[in-house]
């Protein structure tokens, strides 16, 4: 069929698979069975939904090489690598919808191993830091709506959330804030400017490494004991700091996001906690709210469904028999750094880019599995690679927004290979056949004891 | 060292195999002054080195950067220079590594030579 006889259609208000802001504004141009053009799309999005060389067929290893084989055939391996392990990892599910990451859940525990997410080496401190104290929350139509004040804290919006400030935040017209970013401020904290921080009516610059401390100073002046601060902190003048705490106790609604400039420096967790005391005590002035960044388009769907299923979000260890939660001994790279896993399963995530190098090398020494629609650096090390469809293209499914409002990914496109959940269902299946398979092979031998 | 999200490396994250991810992702961002202070311009490259590891990036100017301080794309060249530990909390520690530079004539390896050995290693 030629290019002009081909069918065109437009689907509207489709959902980004990129990052957490999950816009659902986008319009998709499909010629036959293939994305032709995407609009209103940030660069992150577009490229994602326009596609990018994908993983063909299931492989396997063999003597060093992958090697093509059929989809059952790498269900029976992954299944004989999970069985066979004394503590296999279940990593990744961020880039994926709920209902896959249900079955992961599913698989983990009957196979006796640990569930992690890319959390871990994302917003797992602010998990943390939320478990600890508390998050005054608001959905990002609620800030849309009514926020007179953005704060960005060691985030930077302008190129992981392009579309953040459009949409949620700073440059949106809302309904208490009909004239977007004219009628708001925009107060940015960072150790660099940032894009960003361009876009700010007040930008601080903090020394590496000090938030802590200087939320700390913050909340000394929200208490109105500013004397007690010192001359600097951070490398920043005080008198700057009271401005950037008058601004905030000034504002009618506040909103403060966060980013991995807290949860990946000196403090990680702790800084969050302050962060989130800050808020709290602001909510004696005025209304302020506070929310990560999340980057992923569904890591907060992990976190959900893993809560809702094993009561913990994350680094759940069910080698015991029952769920353990104790992120710095089960999260993934604690184990992989300790040697203390035998088996690796990545779903849709790349941990030999994403992982500290030493940690990789400990990856490389056991056998991984890898499902994903695309290659990247884990399917070189991969024994197993399972290709999938991609989620919000070509399967449908539900995704968590940053702010925890649940959407429906739709399916655009039709795809030769499985969902995540198909082949999570045909790993379990496989896992059923060789239990049981096992069994049968045990019982005679019982039966003669 | 401080590492993290850029629009070229997020365009390009799901296709990581290709010549694109490698030139968005294995960049140093440095001040200008440090830049001029390392005699980096001429094409030459920056050899990036901290307690855990060593790598060669391709340094570029970022006038948003203080003195001192350098900026990579997240992925696998930044995280050669990332150590293992998590601070009981699970995740490691990206941002805020003491490093030091180099200029060379070493080149970039692109993404697959960044593996390869370790495959070499399990089988």
């Amino acid at each position: 069929m030629s290019g002009q006889e081909m069918k065109t259609r437009v689907e509207e208000d489709v959902l980004c698979s990129f990052c957490g802001c999950l816009c659902d504004d986008l319009v998709v141009e499909i010629e036959g069975n293939k994305v032709k053009n995407v609009r209103h799309a940030c660069r992150l999005g577009a490229s994602k939904l326009m596609g990018h060389e994908r993983i063909r067929t299931p492989m396997i290893r063999k003597n060093g090489k992958l090697e093509e084989v059929s989809y059952q055939e790498a269900y029976d391996r992954a299944a004989q690598i999970l069985v066979n392990a004394k503590r296999p990892l279940l990593y990744g599910w961020a880039s994926t919808v709920c209902e896959a990451q249900k079955k992961g859940i599913l698989l983990t525990e009957m196979v006796g191993g640990i569930l992690d997410s890319t959390a871990t080496v994302c917003h797992g401190p602010s998990i943390l830091g939320i478990e600890e104290r508390g998050l005054s929350g608001a959905t990002l139509g609620q800030i849309k709506n009514r926020a007179d004040l953005i704060v960005f804290w060691g985030c930077n919006p302008a190129e992981a959330h392009p579309k953040h400030g459009l949409r949620y935040s700073t440059n949106v017209c809302g309904f208490f804030t009909p004239e977007g970013r004219k009628g708001r401020k925009v107060l940015v904290v960072d150790v660099r400017q940032t894009r960003t921080a361009k876009n700010a009516d007040k930008f601080i610059m903090i020394a590496t490494g000090s938030d802590f401390e200087v939320l700390s100073a913050l909340r000394m002046f929200v208490a109105g004991k500013g004397e007690f601060v010192p001359e600097k902190v951070g490398g920043v003048p005080k008198e700057e700091l009271f401005e950037a705490a008058d601004m905030m106790k000034a504002a009618k609604f506040g909103a403060f996001f966060f980013g991995l400039g807290i949860t990946h420096s000196r403090g990680r967790s702790k800084n969050v906690g302050n962060a989130l005391a800050l808020i709290a005590e602001l909510n004696a002035h005025t209304k302020f709210v506070v929310m990560p960044m999340r980057g992923h388009y569904n890591v907060a769907g992990i976190g959900q469904v893993a809560a809702w299923e094993t009561g913990f979000p994350m680094s759940i260890d069910f080698s015991r028999g029952t769920a353990y939660f104790n992120p710095g001994e089960t999260a993934a790279c604690d184990v992989l750094s300790r040697e203390d896993t035998d088996a690796v399963m990545v779903v849709a995530s790349d941990p030999a880019s994403n992982f500290p190098r030493g940690i990789v090398e400990n990856l490389a020494k056991v056998p991984v599995i890898q499902i994903d629609p695309y290659e990247n650096p884990t399917t070189l090390l991969a024994e197993v690679v399972i290709p999938s469809a991609i989620a919000g293209v070509e399967c449908e499914g539900t995704a968590y927004r940053m702010d925890g409002l649940a959407l429906r990914m739709k399916k655009l496109v039709n795809s030769p290979h499985p969902s995540d959940e198909g082949v999570l269902n045909g790993i379990i299946e496989s896992v059923k056949k060789l239990r049981g398979t096992e069994a049968e092979a045990k019982a005679p031998n019982e039966a003669s004891a | 060292m401080i590492s993290g999200r850029t629009l070229a490396q997020g365009a390009w994250c799901e296709s990581k195999m290709c010549d694109d991810f490698t030139k968005a992702a294995s960049l140093c961002f440095l001040s200008e002054g440090d830049f001029k202070a390392l005699n980096l311009s001429g094409g030459r490259n920056v050899l990036v080195k901290s307690a855990y590891g060593r790598v060669v990036m391709a340094p570029r100017i970022d006038k948003g950067l203080p003195p001192g301080m350098i900026f990579m794309a997240m992925g696998p060249w930044a995280n050669s220079l990332v150590g293992p530990d998590t601070g009981g909390c699970g995740t490691p520690q990206f941002k805020g590594i003491e490093v030091d530079l180099e200029p060379t004539d070493e080149p970039v390896m692109d993404v697959r030579s960044m593996f390869t050995n370790l495959r070499g290693a399990k089988t």
